[in-house]
């Protein structure tokens, strides 16, 4: 029986603890915000946070994730308004959006930790995230925008 | 009797203080040691406390056998010149770049355990894994990629560019959990040239013997 917290809830699971954290946050949970793209920590579509890091969750074991805080698209912010998912509906920056939840997930890190990030930290931080539409223009733009409303907020 | 004890008491403390400092003396010289390079030789100079017997034929050969492993996929693609790592038998640069950062375990959302779990995950070509995995840190990169033999023998026993390892934690770093990592590659990789302990064996010859550098 594992338990995780996931969004701040707990959930009892009766689960082998080598299933993939994606399986059980999806089938288990009914969070279906996270994607499964590739099944091998290939394409980030899987992204979600556990403690804080931008972790793959189709490869991470579920052995891995007890104990810890985990974080989906569904938690990311109370209202969908963390800064990066205000620049991404304010660009319109998804196309068919599969990919959209880890790249949100992996560009709020990113804004975490460096909150006036040049295009080459952008690189640095998402070139992990495969965009089969190539959106990749637009998520650029939309992270310097969440690093500006996030600016904006610091300072109100 | 109690003039006779004195004065073998005051004998004996003649005696024993310099001896004392002799000893003293010693031990220090032999725990303390230089890495001054020696031009002339070619070799760097070791602590005499790790080296039982000089022997640079044997010494050289031995790295000979530890150099074919260190510039092994397994163990060069973590040392890269650049700040990428290596992927793969044929060492090609790491699909989606992930950079070193300044500790060695990556940027942002591109962290080393964000994709590498605490063991290898299964399937062809997936990510190996270890608890530890990561790069040399930005402030001393220890890059095994590009080296000459003679090049990677002088830096590995060079504090100030071997991660500030004596020889003790040299010859323990053998059985670090990361070396030891490359003989449990990813599903589709190959191993080391030698068995870990063969590898051991040629590493601990390599720095018993003087830890000569081969020629240039």
């Amino acid at each position: 029986m594992s338990v995780l917290k996931i969004n701040g809830q707990s959930y009892t699971m009766d689960a082998d603890e080598n299933m993939p954290l994606l399986w059980a946050i999806r089938d288990i949970a009914g969070l279906t915000g996270t994607k499964f793209g590739c099944g091998v920590a290939q394409c980030g579509a899987c992204v979600v946070h556990l403690d804080g890091e931008a972790v793959r969750s189709c490869v991470t074991k579920l052995s891995r994730a007890e104990g810890k805080s985990i974080t989906t698209i569904e938690g990311l912010s109370k209202n969908n308004d963390h800064p990066v998912q205000q620049a991404w509906q304010d660009i319109d920056v998804p196309q068919c959006g599969y990919c959209h939840s880890g790249q949100i997930m992996s560009a709020a890190v990113l804004l975490r930790e460096n909150p006036n990030p040049t295009d080459e930290d952008i690189d640095n931080a998402m070139a992990g995230n495969i965009c089969r539409c190539g959106t990749y223009p637009r998520i650029r733009k939309a992270i310097h925008n969440a690093a500006e409303l996030q600016r904006k907020a610091t300072k109100s | 009797m109690e003039n006779s004890g004195k004065n073998k008491n005051i004998k004996l403390k003649k005696i024993a203080i310099p001896l004392t400092v002799l000893l003293l003396t010693g031990v220090i010289t032999a725990f303390s040691y230089s890495t001054t390079l020696n031009s002339a030789n070619n070799y760097t100079k070791v602590p005499d406390i790790a080296v039982k017997k000089k022997d640079s034929i044997a010494s050289v050969k031995a790295f000979a056998k530890v150099y074919s492993v260190l510039m092994s996929p397994r163990c060069m693609n973590c040392h890269p010149k650049g700040d990428v790592p290596l992927q793969g038998d044929d060492s090609h640069i790491h699909t989606m770049q992930p950079k070193r950062g300044t500790d060695g375990k990556g940027l942002y959302a591109m962290k080393c355990a964000n994709c590498h779990q605490p063991e290898n995950t299964p399937g062809l070509h997936a990510p190996p894994g270890n608890p530890n995995w990561h790069l040399p840190p930005a402030d001393m990169k220890m890059v095994f990629e590009g080296k000459s033999s003679h090049e990677l023998a002088k830096q590995l026993i060079d504090p100030n560019q071997n991660g500030h390892k004596d020889m003790k934690k040299l010859i323990e770093h053998a059985d670090d959990g990361l070396v030891l990592a490359g003989w449990k590659p990813a599903q589709g990789s190959k191993l080391p040239p030698l068995s870990h302990k063969e590898f051991k064996k040629a590493w601990i010859t390599w720095l018993e013997t003087g830890a000569y550098a081969p020629k240039k």
